[in-house]
């Protein structure tokens, strides 16, 4: 399988990443390798061996519902770019 | 040509848990803006979400209530959109290994008759932040207070034909919800909300139409309206030689009609995949059968009960089995008072339309149960009238004390002293000579009616608290007498 422009302006649109125009063929044969090599994998016989969600071998831990993290505004809003009213401030958004 | 409407619903409820779904932050209503959002909700670098135990049973709750498979291993994936409200740029939800698998649950229909709905899943996700678009000029408000919040999407059947039936669906997944107390059902507030997919196609048609999605109506009344605005929109396109475009339309409640919001083709690419962050749940049979073993009694089943024991009519038991609170107390002022039906109209009747004028929930309501059936049993044993009772029921809401108390400060008690009623009897029919001739000059058949005007006056006269059996049969007999 392989990537032509189209697809890497898509992705890079659906990611929300600006890329450069001359880029643009790298990007796509960059990603055309990493899916060859996906190919490759394909190719292996799995047929025996379950799907697995998750590299590690292990299940999800559960938390006791509590209420353990209290307000804590002040400090979090010291990184925010703008805040006002105890609101978070982005560029306004249009539906 | 007669079409046929295809109806599915994506019921959005948001789990009663104390904590959010992946981080220990509250999840109470109402806070003051951001004040509810830690390093997990605000997807700072190096935080990761752990999974509440709560949501996990509660999920697997509901499915066991609706007779579903419930996965062994659930897993959580990713669903990737920008949007400000959603600061990690996904949110975490359950595509392919959904915690609840293939349910049912059945509706009654205004004919009587049931119908069996199907649930396709039901999933665990998070719910987004808010943004306030209106505040600010040139910029829009974030509040992440809500973001994490645990929601269980139910997922249904394209079964549904009717707006009737849909909405039929919705209040039986609301009423499981709050009976099982996984919800708190508060649509006012977005605790309950639904997606309304809706399409149409000529009836006897295989094929199902393109279908539009209205998105987060949070009331049972605009669920009807949208769907059924929804359906007359798309067999008039169509019938104008148009086609549906697959969209998502927005209900605006305000001109009761739905409008376009974006159309699906370029949005819907959200790139599902497993979420690294979080480890797949391992469900066993041991957990999933501890829950079916300590389930309350569900709505279906309280109405059976209701039916058999109580002996109500269906109606009746239907409206009083919808809520485990209002199921709750009706049970216990019918077995105070000792009379399922005087109990069933005096919660249905008295009781909730006090509850409904000053917007009061009832296991706040100042008129407990207790006193209720305390009141009922002073109706039951003559002490005072049903209009006297309602006199008293005002006196206990406004927190006068119970039944017993309020007779006895207001001198309420019924008259049933013969003499007493006699005397007012005789005064109303000396009063009212012209009714009186016309009594004695009526066909005898049709006396019983006329007997009505003398009752008002005589219970008037005696505000209300003379037995009115008494009162009735002293009037026919002195007016009879005067007739023959």
């Amino acid at each position: 399988m392989s990537l032509d422009r189209t697809d890497v302006e898509k992705i890079a649109h659906l990611a929300r990443l600006d890329i450069a125009e001359q880029d643009i063929q790298e990007y796509a044969e960059n990603l055309t390798d990493i899916l060859d090599l996906v190919d490759q994998m394909q190719a292996v016989d799995t047929t025996d061996i379950k799907p697995m969600a998750h590299p590690m071998d292990a299940i999800q831990r559960l938390r006791i519902d509590e209420v353990t993290e209290g307000n804590q505004r002040d400090q979090l809003q010291t990184v925010a770019p703008a805040v006002e009213a105890g609101l978070f401030q982005v560029p306004k958004v249009i539906e | 040509m007669e079409w046929e409407a295809v109806i599915g619903l994506e019921i959005h409820a948001q789990l009663a848990t104390k904590s959010k779904i992946f981080s220990g932050a509250s999840t109470a209503f109402g806070a003051e803006p951001n004040t509810q959002a830690c390093a997990v909700d605000l997807a700072l670098p190096g935080t990761l979400p752990v999974f509440n135990a709560e949501a996990l049973r509660m999920a697997v709750m509901f499915g066991v209530a609706i007779d579903a498979e419930i996965g062994h291993i659930s897993v959580f994936d990713r669903k990737n959109y920008f949007y400000p409200d959603l600061p990690k740029g996904y949110q975490t939800s359950q595509l392919f290994h959904p915690i609840v698998g293939i349910g049912h649950i059945d509706i009654e229909l205004e004919d009587g008759t049931t119908k069996r709905i199907g649930v396709t899943r039901a999933h665990l996700e998070e719910d987004a932040g808010k943004s306030l678009h209106e505040e600010f000029p040139s910029m829009t408000g974030i509040d992440l207070n809500r973001a994490g919040t645990p929601l269980l999407e139910i997922v249904s059947e394209p079964d549904m034909r009717s707006a009737e039936e849909a909405v039929a669906y919705v209040k039986k997944i609301h009423a499981i919800v709050t009976n099982l107390g996984i919800c708190d059902g508060n649509m006012a507030e977005g605790s309950f909300r639904c997606d309304c997919n809706v399409s149409v196609r000529p009836k006897g048609e295989e094929k199902l139409g393109n279908r539009t999605e209205s998105k987060n109506i949070n009331s049972f009344r605009f669920i009807e309206k949208a769907i059924k605005g929804e359906i007359v929109r798309q067999i008039d396109l169509i019938e104008d030689g148009h086609t549906i475009t697959q969209e998502t339309r927005l209900y605006d409640a305000n001109k009761d009609e739905t409008r376009s919001m974006r159309s699906k083709e370029e949005a819907n690419d959200y790139r599902y995949f497993p979420c690294p962050d979080l480890l797949p749940i391992v469900i066993d049979d041991e957990y999933v059968e501890q829950i079916r073993s300590c389930l309350p009694e569900l709505p279906d089943a309280r109405k059976a009960r209701f039916l058999e024991q109580f002996k109500l009519s269906d109606y009746d038991a239907m409206v009083l089995s919808a809520y485990r609170e209002l199921g709750g107390y009706f049970e216990t002022v019918a077995n105070t008072a000792g009379d399922a039906k005087l109990a069933a109209n005096w919660v249905m009747g008295e009781l909730s339309k006090h509850l409904n004028q000053n917007d009061t929930d009832i296991t706040v309501s100042p008129v407990t149960a207790e006193m209720l059936g305390g009141l009922l049993l002073r109706i039951k044993d003559n002490t005072i009238t049903g209009k006297i009772a309602k006199q008293v029921f005002e006196a206990m809401w406004a927190g006068d004390g119970n039944a017993d108390e309020v007779i006895e400060a207001k001198g309420l008690k019924q008259v049933t002293d013969t003499g007493a009623i006699e005397s007012l009897v005789d005064d109303v029919i000396a009063a009212n000579q012209t009714q009186v001739d016309q009594y004695v000059n009526a066909e005898p058949e049709k006396r019983g009616k006329m007997i009505g005007f003398f009752m008002g006056k005589v219970m008037q006269a005696s505000q209300g608290k003379a037995n009115p059996g008494q009162v009735q049969g002293l009037l026919k007999q002195k007016l009879d007498a005067l007739a023959n």
